[in-house]
């Protein structure tokens, strides 16, 4: 090798996931299989031990996701991953783990549903991730990567919002990313400032308080004082951790806006477009919660015309269509998941065309 | 003047929301004590479960983590997974140890989590108002039993104790009663084993404590008391039902 | 410049190893690689595909509509994928497996490689995909034979590096068919 930058793997979206897990201190994972996310247990089984972390296999999602929440309790890095039917079971979990502002790692790998579904991937889980999911009116931290390099950067980076934030992060992906293959850099974790976990249970020794992890509150106005400040967390990381991608769109008269696998798909789509001499550019949302709304606010002052691409009927058109100025447009085209249903680039690119003639 | 009897370090000077007659109290107690005789209040985490047993953290003073319903043996089993070298165990009554969290419990145990569990058994739902619990008695009638537990509808009640000795994870698994002083005493000595168990790293220890719930079973006190010896000891017979260290 | 290549066959083809070792090849010259597989439910027979995108920047969308190239190992993906060849695209045929009639593909060049038989003569039918990768070199000129030869060392578990030699033979002999020949 010439070259002086770190070598590139050729690895999965899964694998990419565990490998970064290992490498952002994550020492204990707790799982269940489920397709299509079961290269991440079957990584983290042979791999985690040997840097001396804790793998079990639980008896199910819900065992799952509180060891997880016992974990994380103690203070340690905690991480568990799974598909639709498995998430909807942690949501028990999820939610108590935000109601007693615990950090941890939720994967979800999103497969087809309703039910059982299928195994191919889908998007129709958006608003199960960003809406909360469980009981109780929170919200946590989505992150959804496009790339194999993004399932590993951003993995590591939800580790460290978690535990900045204490409320647990989810990585949304779906059997898109999580299956293919692509070549990745492994870089280090980086080194962000985290605060110390002084509320973690670790033992009453003398001289310390006793520390006490729960979701229970049942003082006067102990409840109500929680929500606002959790809602007043949610507006910091509004503030500060919104993340997103724009290509092309300094002079564009449709944005195509997409995450995940389908803004892949998308921005061979949008570069078709712009080949043909169309103005189109492509804002991609990194982070799912919070969602970007900025972002979306500021170029539909110029631009008034979006088209949200979704494996879906519709779930984050929702927030697109909040987030942008009134007078602006939002067109949607979207295919729920169904084998066979992923769109291709070919076919975003009709789709471009007749968002531009029908605006013309 | 020798004081010749205080309360457990383990414990707070609190009063608790048990009612009379409650045995929660008696089992937190020698809980308690268990902790101050090892010397091991400081690296011990509780873990809470959902029913009378929630408010552990108001009444031990140790780190707490308050779990789901039913999900206290999933969550020690991260902690301790996570600290293996602190002194781990949960709290749990009935309803939710043996209905919801029947999953959680046979896991833990059948994987040998080296945790102790501290199972309350007083044959029905406290918190929620006496509803039928997974080991309410045939016959017993409860307010969604009305007519009593049919055992050809609702099944028999679990015997967990037993049921758990079964399982080649288990180290230990006794069960006790708290409704005369020789059965405390004897309590007291199960639960200081269980905890020993975990002490020594010899793996899983279960205690099952009959307890009486007088506001529930619509008893005074004494009768609730009278109820335990009467009724649940015959069928939920007290003993040791594994001790595979012999401790 | 960004190419996308297509493989299709039934399972136990080596059509995902096929286009992990163009991915190997790719990222021996630096570029950036997308391989994304898609497969029956089924461990054996089912079938199989994978797409191959690779580029000095960015690779974009990992599914491929129109493929610049396609390598179809059987009658079935013959049948369902040759006709969503890229305009201008190669549809590279395994000849032994694929009756193509009377098919026409205007605008799309497609090339007949007899793999099978080809793997065979070599001693060994299961190195049909090595066959394929070969005709791909010889057809797109995307990738360097050499590239192939280091990604196989990449690609092959340590037991299996005795096979390399008798693999980069079966990848000749693919790129010396599919020479100068088209339908």
């Amino acid at each position: 090798m010439t070259t002086v930058t770190a070598e590139k793997l050729f690895v999965k979206g899964n694998e990419a996931v565990a490998m970064a897990a290992i490498e952002a201190g994550c020492t204990c994972y707790f799982g269940y299989p489920i397709t299509p996310q079961s290269d991440i247990p079957e990584y983290l089984s042979r791999e985690l031990v040997k840097s001396g972390g804790e793998f079990l296999q639980a008896e199910s999602e819900i065992g799952a996701i509180n060891m997880v929440l016992g974990a994380s309790a103690a203070g340690a890095r905690a991480m568990t991953s799974s598909s639709g039917p498995g998430i909807s079971l942690k949501q028990e979990g999820i939610s108590y783990m935000a109601g007693s502002e615990l950090p941890g790692v939720i994967v979800d790998i999103m497969r087809q549903g309703p039910g059982l579904g299928g195994i191919d991937a889908s998007q129709a889980d958006y608003w199960q991730a960003t809406k909360g999911g469980g009981h109780g009116g929170y919200r946590i931290i989505v992150l959804a990567p496009n790339s194999v390099q993004e399932m590993y950067d951003l993995t590591m980076l939800a580790f460290d919002l978690s535990d900045i934030y204490r409320m647990p992060a989810m990585l949304l992906a779906d059997s898109v990313i999580g299956q293919m293959k692509e070549s990745i850099t492994a870089n280090p974790r980086p080194v962000v400032a985290l605060p110390e976990k002084e509320w973690a249970v670790r033992g009453r020794t003398e001289g310390t308080l006793q520390n006490v992890v729960k979701s229970l509150k049942l003082g006067d106005g102990e409840m109500e004082k929680h929500h606002w400040k959790m809602d007043a967390r949610y507006q910091e990381l509004a503030e500060k951790e919104s993340r997103w991608e724009e290509v092309d769109t300094a002079d564009a008269e449709l944005i195509v806006t997409a995450f995940g696998s389908t803004s892949r798909i998308a921005r061979t789509a949008v570069s078709m477009a712009r080949e043909s001499g169309l103005k189109v550019g492509l804002l991609r949302p990194i982070s799912l919660f919070p969602f970007p709304k900025k972002a979306y606010a500021s170029l539909s002052e110029r631009c008034k015309l979006f088209l949200s691409i979704e494996l879906s009927t519709g779930q984050m058109v929702d927030d697109v269509r909040l987030a942008v100025a009134r007078d602006a447009e939002v067109a949607f085209y979207g295919r729920p998941p169904g084998t066979g249903s992923l769109p291709t680039p070919e076919e975003i690119f009709e789709q471009i065309k007749k968002t531009c003639q029908a605006c013309a | 003047m020798k004081q010749v009897f205080t309360s457990p370090e383990s414990l707070k000077d609190v009063s608790t929301h048990f009612c009379p007659g409650c045995h929660h109290g008696s089992v937190h107690r020698l809980v308690g004590e268990a902790l101050d005789e090892f010397g091991i209040r400081a690296e011990t985490i509780g873990v809470a479960s959902v029913g009378c047993s929630v408010f552990l953290y108001g009444y031990f003073d140790i780190d707490v983590i308050e779990a789901p319903h039913g999900r206290a043996p999933a969550v020690a089993t991260g902690a301790k997974r996570a600290r293996p070298d602190r002194i781990v165990f949960t709290y749990q009554g009935d309803g939710d140890l043996a209905a919801i969290g029947m999953s959680e419990i046979i896991h833990s145990a059948n994987r040998g989590e080296g945790i102790t569990v501290i199972f309350v058994n007083n044959t029905t739902y406290g918190m929620t108002g006496g509803q039928m619990a997974p080991t309410t008695m045939p016959g017993q009638k409860t307010s969604t039993s009305p007519y009593g537990r049919d055992i050809t509808k609702d099944g028999a009640p679990f015997k967990m104790a037993e049921l758990l000795s079964n399982l080649d994870g288990v180290a230990f698994s006794a069960r006790v009663a708290l409704n005369s002083p020789k059965n405390v005493i004897q309590a007291k000595k199960m639960i200081k084993t269980a905890f020993q168990y975990q002490v020594e790293k010899k793996g899983f220890s279960f205690i099952e404590a009959l307890a009486a719930c007088p506001t529930n079973w619509s008893m005074s006190p004494l009768d609730a008391n009278q109820r335990v010896c009467d009724e649940m000891i015959p069928y939920f017979p007290l003993g040791v039902y594994k001790n595979t260290a012999n401790l | 410049m960004r190419y996308d290549v297509f493989f299709a066959g039934y399972g136990g083809q080596g059509v995902l190893l096929a286009g992990n070792l163009l991915s190997y090849a790719a990222i021996h010259e630096a570029k950036n690689v997308s391989f994304f597989p898609s497969y029956g439910v089924e461990k054996r027979g089912g079938a199989a595909m994978c797409t191959v995108v690779f580029a000095d920047g960015d690779t974009g969308s990992p599914v491929v509509g129109n493929p610049s190239v396609s390598l179809l190992l059987n009658q079935l993906s013959f049948d369902k994928y040759a006709s969503k060849v890229k305009q201008g695209g190669i549809c590279i045929v395994n000849s032994s497996l694929v009756e193509t009639g009377g098919v026409e593909l205007p605008g799309i060049e497609m090339v007949k490689v007899p793999m099978n038989q080809i793997a065979i003569d070599l001693g060994d039918v299961r190195m049909v995909n090595m066959v394929a990768c070969g005709a791909y070199i010889e057809k797109s000129g995307a990738l360097k034979s050499s590239s192939l030869e280091a990604a196989l060392k990449k690609a092959l578990p340590e037991r299996n590096h005795k096979l390399i030699p008798a693999n980069v033979k079966a990848m000749e002999a693919g790129a010396q068919a599919a020479k100068g020949k088209n339908a």
